[in-house]
């Protein structure tokens, strides 16, 4: 930290740097590359040069390295992970010239998914390391497979407790989310998530896609059960040794993959940055060229989707210099080779909301497939995949960024009343069909105490062995869908009862088995097929229709100018004021003259700081009348400008000083001979003035009078974002005071009646 | 119009088939045929990974899932000995499940190589 050491052995230390240590970025790890241990992201000396060669339609050479060479994962990208058709054509050109018809809006999707599943991964990675950060937007923008974006969420809680799955279940639906995904603190209490979340995604919307991250197998298992419909956690690695200390080889997933679509089962793939260095096998490799590996596997496997941008390893990633960008080139990677792209952006990557906001920021701008591969939308200690990067207590930010940008996140601004019906509805339905099934019992104050809890902290503990008896009894009975789908029948919730034989209905049919699909709230399918991603350039693409628009652009605190007028036009007790004829000069030299705005006391009887117009206005004439003068009210109704009115009141007042005061609280001290604009003293902060302040502006305005010496009185400083908070009842006020006022009408004498 | 594995027709798919105690595993399974439509879909628009998938996956809709943890488990890494894997090849290939079949043959030949058979 700098600085020659003092006699005591200290050293000194600076005031600033002390506060920028204590910043909460500086919580975040950093480090510097090490290319040997994989500590690095965009490129690598290790990385090899991209070659393809091809002997008799065999690839016999791949990234450099011979057949005879070749590990599991280059064999099985030797064999399908290169489209050979167009793979001398797209090896032919060069990296820039890939990374130019990502930009160029006149070369369309479709073309560059043709090239890029002709390259291999080192050519891959090599393209989209060439881009600029504004240059990955435009090319997230263009590539994506799904026109219409979308988002996921994550539904977990510390209990397993089954009817807050549901009741959260229906709260992300509600929200907008169209895939959740639920997870377990115990393994074994997974059948009873999964049955859940299933009842509790149907309850505000129908369609919602479903999933329980586990274990391959057992995973696996509670899709055929119809439990899930859909599956993400398939993970896919870069280098072979941590692929098969990850239990599973390319040709184990490519099997798991056709059981799950021989089910009619939705799947796809995850990978990400950083796993292979926490394995501590990343061979030397960058993160972005092992994540090519990964991505061009994905698509030879055939799953229609990939779920990266570093995930879990974003953390390592974010340590290293070009991190985020790395994890949005995985993304884009996916995108190149018309794969459904679910984005990252679902583990907490930073202490600091500055950058785990900055974070989201190039997914959130183009769109994508789903932005979060995992939004929490549970708070952050409920999470049991660890806080997501956004949380449920973030759910208004992300909402209100949707608003300022125009951009279609996936979410929507929900009805207060309208959640907790939905959240009582779905957890009454899980309850209902577990009691039904024979599975569980709670009663009637459980769910109550679910339907308003914040989190499972608000709940009283759950004996586990509940959860745990719960879900052996949906295993071993076994419970599939169906019986769900008749346990709610028979309780009386018909219409999750269609909802969830509509998902069975989905896995017969197989049209959300193509590439990117999910259900609308219709149940129509938006996929790859069905809803191509057309962006050509400004114009073109995904738009808001209008309805979605106002949608995004009502949230709840949004206020109308007649909401404003109820709010600071509420009546004041005790005080009246009376307009008593046209203000004349007056004569006496002890007069202060008050000048009130157009609205005070009318339109407008609230300041501000929350203080009443009486409240200000009488603790200004008690500081005129402290110093032996006399006040005297005046409404001027041909100006809103808080100067004139000063300076209208000191010219009609018999001292020559007058005090201007605007109905939301801005208060001067002006005097008869000065320009309009040059007043004597200007608290201008409206919403933190003080009556004390008030008051010293009365008496200060005496002191002018008199001569005397002023008090001491400045704007109170603060860092609170006043602007923020104010500037938009500022401008309600200010309008309001407009149609107030009266050009050319004259000022009046105004009666305090007690 | 789409059928269930077992045949039974989608509209015949009902809540009340749900209460009524009719509906048996197989009445919500996807048919092979789809699958091969949606490989088709796939296909035509380009995509013949996904498609291989979804023929492979009509495939294996011939598996009981007991069948099909089975062999996902030989297949992970060192599970299996070669000749236990050529037994998995032989009897997909018995079944009608040829794609399958090849799949597993690749991967006998690249897990001998590469050490990862039992």
């Amino acid at each position: 930290m700098g600085g020659e050491p003092r006699n005591d052995g200290s050293r000194a230390r600076s005031g600033r740097f002390a506060a920028l240590d204590a910043a909460a970025v500086n919580q975040d790890g950093f480090l510097r590359e090490e290319h040997a241990a994989g500590l690095v992201t965009m490129s690598s000396p290790a990385d090899p040069e991209p070659s393809l060669r091809v002997e008799d339609g065999v690839v016999v050479e791949l990234d450099g390295r011979p057949a005879a060479e070749f590990d599991v994962i280059d064999e099985f990208l030797a064999a399908h992970g290169i489209d050979l058709a167009v793979a001398a054509e797209a090896m032919a050109l060069e990296p820039v010239q890939i990374a130019r018809m990502l930009v160029d809006i006149n070369v369309p999707r479709e073309e560059v998914v043709r090239i890029a599943r002709g390259l291999t991964p080192a050519a891959l990675a090599r393209a989209v390391a060439l881009l600029r950060p504004a240059e990955t937007v435009l090319a997230l923008t263009k590539m994506r497979a799904r026109r219409t974006p979308s988002n996921q969420a994550h539904v977990t809680n510390r209990l397993d407790d089954p009817l807050l799955i549901a009741a959260d279940a229906a709260t992300a639906v509600a929200f907008g989310f169209r895939e959740l995904e639920t997870t377990v603190p115990v393994l074994g209490d997974a059948p009873c998530n999964a049955l859940a979340m299933l009842v509790g995604s149907q309850v505000a919307a129908a369609g919602a896609l479903t999933q329980c991250s586990i274990e391959e197998s057992q995973e696996l298992l509670l899709g055929l059960r119809g439990l899930t419909t859909y599956a993400e956690t398939i993970s896919l690695y870069g280098t072979e040794q941590v692929f098969v200390d990850g239990d599973d080889t390319p040709f184990s997933k490519a099997f798991l993959a056709s059981a799950y679509a021989s089910r009619g089962l939705k799947l796809r793939v995850t990978s990400g940055a950083g796993a292979e260095v926490l394995m501590g096998a990343a061979e030397g490799c960058s993160m972005l060229y092992l994540e090519a590996r990964c991505v061009k596997l994905a698509w030879a496997i055939g799953a229609q989707g990939v779920q990266n941008g570093a995930i879990e390893g974003i953390n390592i990633a974010g340590a290293l210099p070009r991190g985020m960008a790395e994890a949005v080139a995985e993304n884009l990677m996916v995108m190149m080779c018309g794969l459904e792209s679910c984005s990252g952006n679902d583990t907490l990557m930073s202490q600091s909301d500055v950058r785990r906001t900055a974070h989201v920021m190039p997914i959130f701008l183009a769109g994508s497939d789903f932005l979060f591969s995992g939004f929490g939308s549970v708070t952050a200690y409920d999470n049991m995949f660890g806080p997501s990067n956004f949380n449920g207590d973030d759910l208004d930010d992300y909402l209100v960024l949707q608003r300022d940008w125009g951009v279609d996140g996936g979410l929507r601004p929900v009805d207060e009343p309208e959640l907790l019906d939905l959240r009582r509805r779905a957890a009454t339905a899980v309850r209902d069909v577990l009691h039904h099934l024979g599975l569980a019992s709670f009663d009637d104050a459980r769910i109550e105490a679910v339907v308003g809890a914040h989190g499972s902290k608000d709940l009283e503990d759950l004996d586990p062995q509940i959860v745990v008896d719960a879900a052996q009894g949906i295993v071993e009975r076994p419970v599939t869908a169906v019986e769900v789908v008749a346990a709610l029948a028979a309780t009386g919730h018909a219409a999750e009862a269609e909802r969830v034989m509509a998902m069975l209905h989905q896995r017969l049919l197989g049209t959300y088995l193509q590439t990117a699909a999910v259900l609308d709230e219709e149940m129509n399918v938006l996929s790859a097929r069905t809803d191509p991603n057309d962006y050509r350039g400004p114009g073109t693409g995904y738009q808001l229709a209008p309805a979605r628009q106002a949608e995004i652009d009502g949230i709840r605190q949004a206020r109308t100018r007649a909401d404003l007028l109820g709010e600071f036009g509420r009546p004041l007790a005790g005080v009246e004021f009376r307009e008593r004829g046209e203000a004349q000069p007056a004569a006496d030299p002890r007069e202060v003259a008050i000048g009130v705005s157009p609205s005070f006391a009318a339109e407008i009887n609230w300041t501000l700081s929350g203080q009443s117009v009486w409240e200000a206005l009488r603790q200004i004439l008690a500081g005129i009348e402290e110093e032996e003068c006399v006040g005297r009210v005046i409404k001027v109704r041909h100006t809103i400008d808080v100067g004139l009115i000063g300076l209208t009141a000191a010219r009609l007042s018999g001292s020559g000083i007058g005090v201007g005061l605007q109905a939301k609280g801005t208060v001067l001290i002006h005097r008869r001979d000065l320009p309009p604009l040059a007043n004597l003293e200007l608290l201008s902060v409206a919403p933190v003035i003080t009556a004390e302040m008030y008051r010293t502006v009365g008496q200060n305005a005496a002191r002018h009078v008199k001569g005397a010496p002023l008090k001491p009185l400045r704007n109170p400083y603060t860092e609170e974002t006043i602007g923020a908070r104010y500037h938009a009842s500022t401008v309600g006020l200010v309008a309001i005071e407009r149609a107030a006022s009266r050009p050319g009408a004259a000022p009046v004498d105004l009666e305090v009646v007690r | 119009m789409t059928r269930a594995f077992s045949g039974r027709p989608l509209a015949d798919v009902t809540v009340e088939a749900a209460v009524a105690g009719e509906l048996r595993a197989d009445d919500v399974r996807i048919h092979p045929d789809t699958l091969r439509e949606q490989a088709e879909v796939a296909a035509a628009a380009g995509d013949e990974r996904l498609a291989a998938n979804l023929r492979r996956a009509a495939e294996l809709t011939a598996l009981g899932d007991d069948d099909l943890l089975r062999i996902y488990g030989a297949l992970r890494p060192g599970r299996a000995t070669e000749e236990e894997l050529a037994a998995v090849r032989d009897e997909l290939a018995e079944r009608g499940a040829t794609q399958c079949a090849a799949l597993v043959e690749e991967a006998i030949a690249s897990y001998r190589r590469r050490g990862l058979t039992r």
